[in-house]
């Protein structure tokens, strides 16, 4: 059976990558230390040495839409072309081409459907800064078949915070029961507090500073009990209008497990959003690792 | 209200760069031609598959020509979308985050709960 290597779970903002490729008076002045924090995060996924990533993300009106929007998709494709028009223009990300690894998304299909997932699949998904962020962070050379996952955290009507849990646990138990000898890092990106196009948006820190410390405490001790009693659709307007991208968090906290500390935690207060970084090793911490909690 | 609709004119206009450049320079009239033309084009079907019925309100119609993105943010249109085209189309007359921020500054009279964005 295939070993759960890493669980990692953080944002994807989309700047980083001009960020950190910037030089002279074009470089803003927090961006060496967001390098720093990027690659001593990057160092615990090649740690974990693994062969496959199962990527949750969610488009951004990019390929899916509002006449066909599925709630949960897998992607299902021998390859998958990355970052949109609108993504070069904005942020300055790369177009991308990265394998895709079928048998993994067949048997999540499969056995998601077999456990009441009803998951949508795509044989032709371009994938959008979501997952390309984590790969630009976690994985830059972009040699790994991935396995794209993405929830609909942006469309009401949108699937409950606990559906968001229970898809989580069960992502972990088929990645365990996949028939193979392959190490698959399971890596989830969302968001703490934050608003886009409203009245709160590009502050001086995120539009919550408040949830986002309560977040990082629920998501950093795996207290998904505690996270589900305050959280709800109604409740994840008021941190910010695009905080209900926190629910992929949710996701990755139900991947990890109840209870699960995690094995490196970090942050960054940016100027309107807070960044996080987590990683679990399931199988404990890979020897020689230098990460901490 | 056809919120919907005032989505889908944001979406295939964020997309399209020569249509971007064109909602810049020429609101009013791209708002025509646009409802004319593509407001009833199923976006994976040939032409011949059109629907029939879509269309924009007069304030919906007047919040677009007029690139009133605080009147389409109170009309309930998805703000992401809303957001990233009017950065494609003003962003490059202001200086660093000089347009975000005012954009968000003229909608600081809005409280919560914000307008239902459900289509």
């Amino acid at each position: 059976m295939a070993e759960l290597a890493a669980v990692i779970a953080s944002t994807h903002h989309p700047f980083y990558y001009r960020a950190s490729t910037a030089t002279g008076a074009d470089r803003p002045p927090f961006a060496d230390e967001w390098v720093a924090k990027i690659e001593a995060f990057r160092e615990t996924l090649t740690r974990a040495e693994p062969d496959v990533l199962v990527m949750v993300g969610s488009d951004h009106f990019h390929q899916l839409w509002l006449d066909n929007m599925p709630q949960f998709l897998v992607g299902k494709a021998p390859f998958f072309d990355a970052n949109f028009h609108n993504e070069e223009r904005e942020f300055g990300l790369p177009k991308m081409t990265l394998r895709g690894e079928e048998d993994l998304a067949a048997h999540l299909l499969r056995d998601g459907l077999d456990r009441d997932f009803d998951l949508a699949f795509s044989n032709e998904l371009r994938i959008d800064h979501s997952i390309t962020c984590p790969i630009i962070t976690l994985r830059p050379q972009a040699d790994l078949p991935i396995v794209p996952v993405y929830t609909n955290i942006f469309a009401p009507p949108l699937p409950q915070p606990k559906r968001f849990v229970a898809l989580g646990r069960a992502i972990r138990e088929m990645v365990e029961s996949w028939e193979s000898d392959k190490r698959v890092a399971v890596i989830g990106t969302g968001h703490l507090s934050l608003e886009l196009g409203g009245p709160r948006q590009f502050g001086e820190h995120g539009p919550d500073p408040e949830f986002d410390r309560k977040a990082v405490e629920w998501i950093a001790s795996g207290d998904i009990e505690g996270c589900l009693a305050e959280v709800s659709l109604e409740s994840l307007h008021h941190p910010g209008n695009a905080t209900h991208g926190f629910m992929d968090f949710m996701l990755m906290m139900g991947v990890a497990g109840e209870g699960a500390k995690a094995d490196h935690v970090d942050t960054l207060d940016l100027f309107h959003t807070m960044e996080a970084y987590f990683t679990w090793y399931p199988n404990g911490v890979p020897s020689g690792s230098g990460v901490s909690a | 209200m056809s919120k919907y609709l005032l989505d889908k004119f944001l979406f295939t206009v964020d997309r399209d760069p020569e249509l971007t450049e064109r909602y810049r320079e020429d609101p009013a009239g791209t708002v025509t031609w646009w409802e004319q033309e593509m407001a009833n084009t199923m976006l994976n079907c040939i032409p011949a598959e059109k629907t029939t019925w879509l269309a924009f309100t007069d304030d919906e119609r007047r919040a677009l020509a007029e690139h009133d993105h605080v009147a389409l943010f109170q009309m309930g249109a998805h703000p992401f979308l809303t957001l990233t085209l009017f950065i494609a189309m003003f962003e490059r007359d202001h200086g660093p985050m000089e347009y975000q921020r005012a954009y968000g500054r003229a909608m600081e009279h809005i409280s919560m709960p914000y307008p239902d964005i459900a289509t």
